[in-house]
């Protein structure tokens, strides 16, 4: 039996110990706000935070993430206010959308990190988040305005 | 769920809707709703109007528009609800949105449920909106009957019907049970809205996907969750026709939490408990496969056998004037080869569905472009009727015409594979499945001959092409080419320009190579943009003039082309200085009834291409949602980069060598150039936007790499290096 700590909630569970954390999150956790986009940690698609860090769960072995804080997309927020949900819902960035939990994992974990991030840190936190639909202008832009909302800037 | 839903094909995909006692998001399939339903009837439902197949309006004052379009990421969750939500006078934003499968949803002369072809605003536009006026129209004659008032006195305000002094008001949840009473009046004698008294079109409204799209609670193919459900991936061939010969599934079977192991028409099936233990069962599966020969197919070879080809009369598109001739006695010429490579789509969620059959029936969960005939293929594989296949349609992590396949593969296949389970199965995919599955756009081998006279316009203008064109591997094959297999798809773009060129020729031929081919993002215009933006360059060149000049001097009597190009070039700063090492390159195509006019802006350093902006004008009559124009051109655009900076599947060996994102690159974050777009307002008629936004990208790039470097970019994607 492996025990994973899922958004704060702990949870044993009878799995193979290389299953890689998505498939544990999807198949059995029932999580599916996490995406599988090609399990080589090459689009971040499957991006969640261990321990507050931004880590690809195709990639992580349910065994490597048994002492660690998991998050998920639906771990992030009670009712997708968190500044980075707030500032997408606010400039429309999603499109089909199935990219965007990775892109906001991403972006959350870097304005704990940077609360104030350049375009240069921008460029480096999400290189690893593919999004097949082009919304990258408007995640730009989102992060920045997240980054204004997390200080207390409030909705325009 | 009342009785007039219960037969419906709804499906739930995560908008926030509660209904028996179900969470907002959580997937629950209609027949569960309706037995949970029946278990607590305790409160009294709520009573529907619902006067067309598009609205239903419940008594607890909620709004559903009822859609038959896949939102695939282009908005059309929120525009089409938007046009209803005009003429029914109702904030957009108070709407529910439900996607559902009938007749009633078919494409106008088509007969068929689809989603694709940049169509869905066009062709939906005025059904929505007589939709929307006749339900007011009932819910106004409800109120007047209530209040005993003439009907003319009365007036609507989001939701809420009022007197002429606004001393009585109703919801319209509150009259729904009354209009629901009443005739539905005949099509056409409702009077719609004058277009200067819009309220919503026309205006941004915010996507109504957004909040389960930030959450996680949208529900795609691959997260549907049914109770019992298995997990299956297959083998299938990698050479591309192969078939099986023989299989051993023991190794399979012994791994833990696999349940079967079993061939079906396209492959060998591993079904098991998990995602996990289905693709550790298919690493350990031994299959013998016959590659009929298409072992020795490669890319590079075929494009050989069709260049040699394009030298050959054609198949003849349109032939206005005499080519040869003019180009016998034209002041300058060029003779050259313009070639595409195949393309794989690469939506970010890989193909899946998820099946159910029981005898004499199948249903279905997946994200399909193609309603119709996925049921009617399903149908067929199975040997049922197709009124006994049901489609429960998810949200699409990404179409691009990927998930509108001529065969209808990964929803025959998941039928075909749980076909005798007994339970749920959904087949799962993984990127190298889906990027070597083919269905790519098609690789075109193209002849382009053009001259000039005296004066430097053109005189003569031939293209033909050579490809596997879409259409031929369609079931609508028989409607939709020509009697001597002519497919217009693969020279769409090219043989109508809007510039006037005296003497053209476009003709193609077909190949027939094992590799399939589907459309991908604007299609043929995705080729042909690239061969006639391409042409109007060299010939401006071959006449000494500026490309964006030489194109304005041929669109003279063409106001709205002539107003994008100038628009796209004024906005970027044609001829102006630019930074030390930065370019200009321009491109317009009119494609899906839009006009779309790109200037790119680069600079090449040690050989490396840098995209700095793009600059983008259209003209689709006029914008629904104004905003989401602006998206869709930004995601064309990007769509359309990725193509032109890497974008390549070169098939070796009988196989596709590009698998995963490492060998098959989309552009990232850091890549990407500003954007800047301009809606340019016309009084054409409404044209689509999903796809016309990506033809001109490659020519703009490859005009503006010429001014940069003096080469001419005819092979995509533009080289690795260009030192």
């Amino acid at each position: 039996m492996i025990t994973l700590n899922v958004n704060g909630v702990s949870r044993e569970i009878d799995a193979d110990p290389d299953m890689p954390l998505l498939w544990a999150l999807r198949d059995l956790f029932k999580l599916t706000g996490t995406k599988y986009g090609c399990g080589m940690a090459l689009c971040g698609a499957c991006t969640v935070h261990l321990d507050g860090q931004p880590v690809r769960s195709c990639s992580v072995p349910i065994s490597a993430a048994t002492t660690g804080r998991i998050t998920t997309i639906e771990g992030l927020s009670s009712g997708a206010d968190h500044p980075v949900q707030k500032a997408w819902i606010e400039l429309d960035v999603v499109q089909c959308g199935y990219c965007q939990s990775g892109q906001i994992m991403s972006a959350a974990a870097l304005l704990e990190a940077k609360p104030d991030p350049s375009d240069a840190d921008i460029d480096d936190a999400m290189n690893g988040n593919i999004c097949r639909c082009g919304t990258y202008p408007r995640i730009r832009a989102a992060i920045k305005r997240a980054a204004q909302i997390k200080r207390g800037g409030g909705s325009t | 769920m009342s009785e007039a839903n219960a037969g419906r094909r709804h499906f739930l995909i995560g908008l926030g809707v509660v209904a028996a006692g179900t969470a907002a998001g959580i997937y629950v399939a209609p027949d569960l709703l309706a037995q949970s339903a029946a278990g607590k009837a305790s409160s009294k439902p709520p009573v529907d109007f619902q006067p067309h197949a598009f609205v239903r309006i419940s008594s607890d004052d909620s709004v559903t528009v009822i859609i038959g379009k896949s939102e695939m990421g282009q908005g059309v969750y929120t525009g089409l609800p938007m046009i209803l939500a005009e003429e029914l006078d109702v904030d957009p934003q108070r709407l529910k949105v439900e996607i559902a499968m009938g007749p009633e949803f078919n494409v106008p002369n088509l007969g068929i449920q689809f989603t694709g072809g940049t169509l869905s605003t066009i062709l939906s536009y005025d059904a929505l909106r007589e939709v929307g006026a006749t339900a007011r129209s009932m819910l106004l004659s409800a109120a007047a009957a209530r209040w005993k008032v003439d009907v003319a006195l009365l007036r609507t305000d989001n939701g809420v019907v009022t007197d002429s002094n606004g001393a009585r008001r109703a919801t319209y949840g509150s009259l729904a049970e009354a209009a629901s009473q009443l005739p539905v009046p005949e099509k056409g004698k409702v009077a719609l809205k004058d277009r200067k008294d819009f309220r919503y079109i026309g205006k941004s409204q915010k996507r109504l996907d957004n909040t389960v799209k930030v959450t996680g609670q949208a529900i795609f193919g691959s997260d549907v969750d049914l109770p019992g459900m298995l997990v299956a991936v297959v083998a299938r061939p990698q050479v591309f026709g192969a078939s099986v010969r023989s299989f051993d599934p023991k190794a399979a079977l012994a791994v833990p939490g696999v349940v079967e192991v079993k061939q079906v028409p396209s492959g060998v099936a591993v079904i098991a408990e998990h995602t996990w233990a289905a693709l550790k069962g298919r690493e350990a599966l031994v299959i013998d496969w016959d590659t009929a020969g298409n072992e020795r197919f490669s890319s590079e070879a075929h494009r050989a056998e069709a260049r040699a080809l394009s030298r050959k009369p054609g198949m003849v598109d349109r032939e206005t004037g005499d080519v040869e001739r003019a180009l016998a006695g034209a002041t300058a010429t060029f003779d050259v080869e313009y070639e595409v490579p195949y393309l794989a789509h690469a939506c970010m969620e890989p193909m899946n569905a998820v099946a159910q059959v029981t005898p004499g029936k199948c249903e279905l969960w997946v994200g399909t472009q193609n309603h119709t005939m996925d049921t009617v293929q399903v149908a067929a594989a199975l040997g049922i009727e197709p009124a006994a296949v049901k489609i429960n349609t998810t949200f699409l992590g990404g179409g691009f015409g990927r998930r509108a396949s001529s065969n209808a593969d990964f929803s025959v296949e998941a039928a075909m594979v749980a076909n005798g389970v007994g339970k749920p199965v959904k087949v799962f995919w993984t990127r190298e499945d889906d990027t070597r599955a083919g269905w790519y756009r098609p690789c075109s081998i193209n002849r382009v001959r053009g001259g000039i006279g005296a004066d430097g316009m053109p005189v003569a203008y031939h293209h033909v092409s050579v490809s596997k064109p879409v259409l031929t591997q369609s079931p609508l094959a028989k409607f939709a080419i020509r009697k001597d297999g002519f497919d217009p798809t693969s020279t769409e773009g090219s043989s109508k320009l809007p510039y006037s060129i005296p003497n053209l020729r476009v003709e193609a031929h077909n190949t027939t190579e094992p590799v399939t081919t589907l459309f991908w993002r604007s299609v043929g215009h995705s080729t042909n943009a690239f061969i006639a933006n391409g042409a109007l360059d060299e010939l401006a060149a071959l006449a000494g003039r500026d490309p964006y000049e030489y194109r304005r001097a041929l669109l003279a009597d063409k106001p709205r082309h002539l107003a994008v190009l100038d628009k796209a070039a004024t906005e970027a700063g044609w001829g102006k200085a630019l930074p030390a090492g930065h370019f200009h390159g321009i491109a317009l195509h009119e494609s899906f009834a839009s006009i779309v006019a790109e200037v790119a802006e680069v600079s090449v350093a040690d050989g490396k291409v840098v995209v700095h902006r793009i600059t983008c004008a259209v003209d689709c009559g006029f914008a629904i949602n104004p905003d989401q124009v602006v998206a869709q051109m930004q995601s064309s655009i990007v769509y359309g980069l990725s193509a032109v900076l890497t974008g390549e599947i070169t098939v070796e060996g009988g196989r596709a060598v590009q698998g995963n994102f490492h060998e098959y690159t989309i552009l990232r974050l850091a890549e990407t150039p500003v954007m800047d777009v301009h809606i340019v307002e016309s009084d054409g008629p409404l044209g689509g936007i999903g796809e016309p936004g990506t033809p001109p990208v490659a020519p703009a790039v490859c005009g503006a790499l010429y001014a940069a470097t003096g080469k001419r970019i005819r092979r995509l994607p533009i080289p690795a290096s260009l030192a």
